[in-house]
């Protein structure tokens, strides 16, 4: 009541112009929503409505006929095609594999940058910079860095490759030092040590390389990227064209799960660790009982918010493969692109289409926001 | 009340003004629609000359290709007027004409004798629809096909000849038969010194792969469907099955990494030196002739379609006619005639080929002038006498979609067989002209 008190003196000091002198509070209120309501009736809401309603229509937009109601036929022949059924396992393979790499990745990161240290800043702003930019750029510039007569990327990974007997290697030799001097003699134990570092290393790769060369041992993967008389064509054979896009979209997103999930470990109270460690809890333990449970909902709203970009994944395949080799890996997305536009324009299938991708979105989240409400309650 | 009366005044003023000018009548502007590339920038020249010639302004308006046709199809849906004619595609052809978009040229074109100027196939092609009705709804503009880049310098090197002739018993030459092209390319891949033999269009996005395969397709006998829509037997025929094995053979001889090639692709593994020959549309050719963008450029020689184990020579048809939208007035459609007539005369046809547009007028093509303007000239003169084109019904959309599926996973992912390949296309494609009402079960 004092607050009005107060205003009603100086209204009367300064009249408003007549125009204005009757709009209430609420009145302000609703004239600034209005054209927000009027732009989300006319941008969204409409253009659903009268997409599932075209759905249910045999129509084409760029045809000058007008809709003609056919009921669920759109829906039941998308749901008789064989080909929708395989590119929904291919967008569910991708989807599954991605995320789950994406989560392992970003988790991983944030738990390295959590302690800060000197240039900590630069290094989280640079792994974000993947996060920040078009994907037709990336698919762009994958594409070079995958092919297969300059690309760098079988360079890296033929590396890779080697790093892994290297490391095996290395470990052999550290545990004979110091078991070296007793066997050798102090004099000649630098000069076994030598012939170690190197030998152990090459042996190993020798070894590796004939374990990889055998046919199944590993699956069609691992033999067809390590042992082979010609690069691998990532984009073009059936057996790797899935896992380049993968490991593009990988390398483009983990940082946005990393950025959420250091967020949470953030905001993890310093005291809970302190308690921990006067319980002599040990290191898997916290992370078990403490990190893990706080920074679950965060890390919940990342796989949440990846998985629903990964069902919609179109402009990374198209840059990268178009779908192919054939269909490996086209995605739904891709599917009702093409049914979309690309000559066919078939607006009223895909239109359903589009429904049927809606739906299993919502679907999954669901499924996600009560694990999320479980891992809150919690 | 001021405010009011002034507003008042301007709509009268504006109304007025917009009604002075559309009752004037004149056409002072022709607006033609065309994807971007270089024959669009030569098409505004023209443009330019017919502006000093009769004073109408003529705007060239170029959409990138990945967005054109949806560009004109959108237009198309509106019933718009946003262009007066526009460039289109050989395949849109049977959906604009069973919708309504385009104006009949039949009489236009037949009355004015400018059907007897160009090329059958091309008029054929560009033009007309249905097949075989002598409806025409399209001038042909830019005719385009496919043909062939080779690196002379290779070809001559004497070691190069002697290690042929030794390899395969006859002379190192331009292959004239789609075995003697498989032999060639695997001769020249050496991926030891990074030169492969032969590059040739994989892409699968929108219809790159299909375009490249109809080459051998069709001099192979095969067909996308006889006379009464049928596929089954046609697309799946014997001499379909060894063009597709002939098609996958070349492709194991293509620089990796052309795993989605098209034209761009084909020039950048011939300039960068890592193919011996390349398959495009001559469109793209001037660039190969030019040395600031082909090192080779002047060792690099043009030949066209090899032909089949019966002798047969067809070329995949590229290139665009030029058609009037039905959406505009009476008055426009009459402007764009008096433009495409002018446009059609042997004298601006010869400006339009030393630009560097692909003439399909008869004359200008065996002309001199222009079998010697440019080195690969002479190679698609004789090709535009035996091009071919891929279906152009309403539902070609929904069978390119099964061809570059089916052709992209044989050729370039290596599944199954070539003949499963094109059973099952076959089916898919006969299940949708059936649907279509094409065929009855």
């Amino acid at each position: 009541m004092a607050q009005v008190n107060t205003v009603k003196p100086a209204q009367a000091a300064a009249p408003r112009p007549a125009a204005r002198r009757h709009l209430s509070d609420r009145r302000i209120v609703q004239l600034f929503i209005f054209p927000t309501i009027i732009l989300l009736i006319l941008m969204n809401i409409f253009p659903l409505i009268y997409s599932l309603f075209l759905s249910f229509n045999e129509y084409s937009v760029i045809s000058a006929d007008a809709p003609r109601w056919i009921g669920i036929e759109n829906y039941a022949d998308i749901l008789s095609d064989a080909q929708f059924w395989h590119n929904f396992g291919v967008t569910g393979t991708y989807a599954l594999i991605s995320v789950a790499l994406q989560t392992v990745v970003g988790f991983g990161l944030a738990m390295l940058l959590r302690t800060k240290f000197t240039g900590s800043g630069v290094v989280t702003t640079l792994i974000l910079v993947p996060m920040m930019l078009s994907p037709i750029v990336v698919a762009t510039f994958w594409k070079l860095i995958l092919n297969p007569s300059y690309g760098i990327f079988n360079y890296v990974f033929g590396f890779l490759t080697l790093l892994v007997p290297t490391i095996i290697g290395v470990i052999v030799v550290a545990l004979l030092w110091g078991t070296l001097p007793k066997q050798l003699g102090e004099q000649r134990a630098n000069i076994g040590r030598i012939a170690l570092l190197i030998l152990i290393p090459v042996v190993a790769h020798l070894v590796w390389r004939f374990v990889l060369s055998q046919e199944g041992t590993y699956g069609d993967f691992f033999t067809q990227v390590t042992y082979r008389e010609t690069a691998p064509e990532w984009l073009g054979e059936p057996a790797l064209a899935m896992w380049a896009i993968i490991i593009v979209d990988v390398w483009m997103w983990s940082p946005f799960v990393m950025l959420l999930c250091l967020a949470g470990l953030s905001a993890i109270p310093e005291y809970l660790y302190e308690a921990a460690a006067i319980d002599r809890a040990g290191g898997w333990f916290q992370f078990r009982r403490i990190t893990l449970p706080q920074v679950m909902p965060l890390l919940l709203i990342a796989v949440l918010f990846r998985t629903i970009e990964a069902f919609k994944q179109f402009d990374l395949v198209m840059g990268l493969t178009g779908g192919g080799p054939g269909d490996v890996t086209e995605t739904v997305s891709v599917q009702l692109y093409q049914l979309a536009f690309q000559g066919q324009f078939d607006t009223g299938k895909s239109s359903a289409l589009a429904y049927i991708v809606l739906v299993v979105i919502i679907a999954v989240s669901n499924l996600y926001i009560r694990a999320l409400n479980r891992a809150r309650e919690g | 009340m001021l405010k009011k009366l002034l507003l008042v005044t301007l709509l009268l003023v504006m109304v007025t003004g917009v009604s002075v000018s559309a009752q004037d009548g004149a056409i002072t502007e022709l607006n033609i629609w065309w994807a971007e590339w270089d024959p669009a920038n030569y098409l505004q020249q023209i443009g330019n000359d017919y502006e000093a010639a009769t004073g109408i302004k003529v705007n060239v308006v170029q959409t990138p290709w990945g967005s054109y046709f949806d560009r004109v199809a959108t237009e198309w849906a509106a019933q718009g007027s946003a262009f007066d004619m526009v460039v289109g595609d050989s395949q849109w052809l049977g959906q604009a004409v069973t919708e309504g978009h385009y104006v009949d040229m039949t009489s236009f074109l037949n009355d004015n004798g400018i059907t007897e100027t160009v090329t059958p196939a091309t008029l054929q092609y560009y033009g007309e629809y249905p097949a075989d009705s002598g409806s025409y709804y399209a001038y042909p503009t830019e005719g385009d096909a496919n043909g062939w880049a080779y690196r002379r310098d290779l070809f001559e090197d004497a070691d190069n000849m002697a290690a042929f002739e030794a390899a395969y018993g006859r002379p190192l030459a331009v292959p004239t038969t789609w075995d003697e092209l498989r032999d060639v390319a695997e001769f020249f891949t050496r991926p030891d010194d990074g030169l492969y033999g032969i590059g040739v269009y994989t892409q699968i996005d929108y219809d790159g792969i299909t375009m490249g395969f109809q080459n051998p397709f069709f001099a192979y006998g095969g067909n996308w469907y006889d006379e009464d829509y049928n596929t089954l037997g046609v697309v799946n025929s014997e001499g379909a099955v060894g063009a597709l094995e002939m098609y996958r053979d070349l492709y194991s001889f293509a620089p990796p990494g052309t795993n989605n090639a098209f034209f761009a692709e084909m020039n950048d593994v011939f300039t960068n030196g890592q193919a011996a020959m390349i398959m495009n549309y001559f469109a793209f050719f001037p660039a190969l002739a030019n040395p600031n963008i082909n090192p080779y450029a002047a060792d690099t020689g043009y030949f066209s379609m090899p032909s089949g184990p019966d002798g047969e020579r067809y070329a995949a048809l590229g290139g665009q006619g030029i058609s009037i939208n039905n959406y505009v007035d009476d008055a426009r459609k009459q402007a764009s005639m008096d433009f495409i007539q002018w446009f059609a005369t042997e004298e601006v046809q010869l400006r339009w080929a030393q630009l560097g547009g692909y003439t399909c007028n008869i004359a200008v093509l065996e002309s001199p002038e222009f079998l010697e303007v440019a080195p690969y000239n002479a190679a698609f003169a004789e090709t535009m006498t035996f091009v071919k084109d891929f279906s152009n019904i309403p539902e070609f959309g929904q069978l390119l979609e099964v061809a570059q599926r089916y052709l992209h996973a044989y050729v370039v992912g290596g599944e199954g067989t070539a003949q499963d390949a094109l059973d099952n296309m076959a089916a898919e494609m006969d299940g949708i002209l059936v649907e279509a009402g094409y065929v009855t079960e």
